[in-house]
């Protein structure tokens, strides 16, 4: 899971979704997560002045996130350790939302449509209609 | 949890295979009942491309054509970046039913991961925005 593990198998990406689901079910690490993606890479104290937490709460969570992969320390200013976002996990959690999200009864319901309207005038049918779209 | 990687759909349709062949995989079929305007080019290999009125656009390839009978393409994963390679694969399986077709869509890949794929991502975007901000920034400076 960690980026420098080069030897490392192939993620499971099923863990990888849980763990990214998982922390987006608190709503303190939501904020943490949101305030890295908003604001880019900040250490425990900017995250502590920014949001209604204490610092010692903000760095349990933020080794949580760092242990799942979805923040990496890196050496900041004044030898602060700063976090950064990781995006790798959250495309794996947008891929098992694809497929949640994805909604082939409204595209098959209008190929139905279709069909029956273009049986009797076997050519054009005008009016285009903004049904069953892609994601 | 349960990733799901495949999505499977059959409906019973009141006209003939060639009629469901024509709506599956022309551009004017296509930009009707799927998206609001379609082009393709119908040979395994070939791009195709759906447009919707509010904006959305998908690129597709085409992969699998076997008239009337099987029609596959592979596209990308909703809601991915743009440069993101992976994409799942649709095939559209029509049968002859009575005067009809049974019509079965299934779609796969949503649950698929290619190791160096996961990798490069995770390697790549630790860099991805810091170089390109470097850049921005040694470009004004430099001006």
């Amino acid at each position: 899971m960690p980026p420098d593990s080069q030897a490392a198998t192939a993620p499971d990406i099923e863990a990888v979704a849980e763990q990214v689901f998982t922390a987006l079910a608190d709503p303190t690490r939501r904020a943490i997560l949101a305030a890295l993606a908003s604001g880019g890479p900040a250490t425990a104290t900017d995250l502590a002045a920014r949001l209604p937490i204490t610092r010692q709460g903000i760095a349990k969570h933020l080794a949580l996130l760092a242990g799942a992969g979805l923040v990496c320390p890196e050496p900041g200013e004044r030898r602060r350790v700063r976090y950064r976002l990781q995006s790798a996990p959250m495309q794996v959690a947008q891929q098992f939302l694809a497929a949640l999200a994805r909604d082939w009864d409204g595209p098959l319901g209008a190929l139905k449509d279709h069909l029956d309207r273009s049986a009797r005038p076997p050519a054009t049918t005008p009016p285009r209609r903004a049904r069953g779209h892609h994601g | 949890m349960g990733f799901p990687d495949r999505i499977e759909r059959t409906v019973e349709l009141a006209h003939p295979p060639g009629a469901v062949w024509t709506a599956l995989t022309t551009a004017a079929g296509l930009g009707t009942w799927f998206g609001n305007e379609a082009v393709i080019d119908l040979r395994p290999g070939g791009a195709a491309r759906m447009r919707w009125s509010h904006g959305y656009a998908v690129d597709m390839r085409v992969e699998r054509v076997e008239e009337p009978a099987v029609f596959g393409f592979t596209w990308q994963i909703y809601g991915l970046p743009e440069d993101d390679p992976r994409r799942t694969y649709v095939e559209f399986t029509l049968e002859p039913a009575g005067a009809g077709t049974r019509l079965t869509v299934v779609e796969t890949g949503f649950a698929q991961l290619p190791e160096d794929i996961y990798r490069k991502a995770f390697d790549g975007n630790t860099q991805g925005w810091a170089s390109e901000l470097a850049e921005l920034a040694a470009y004004l400076d430099a001006a």
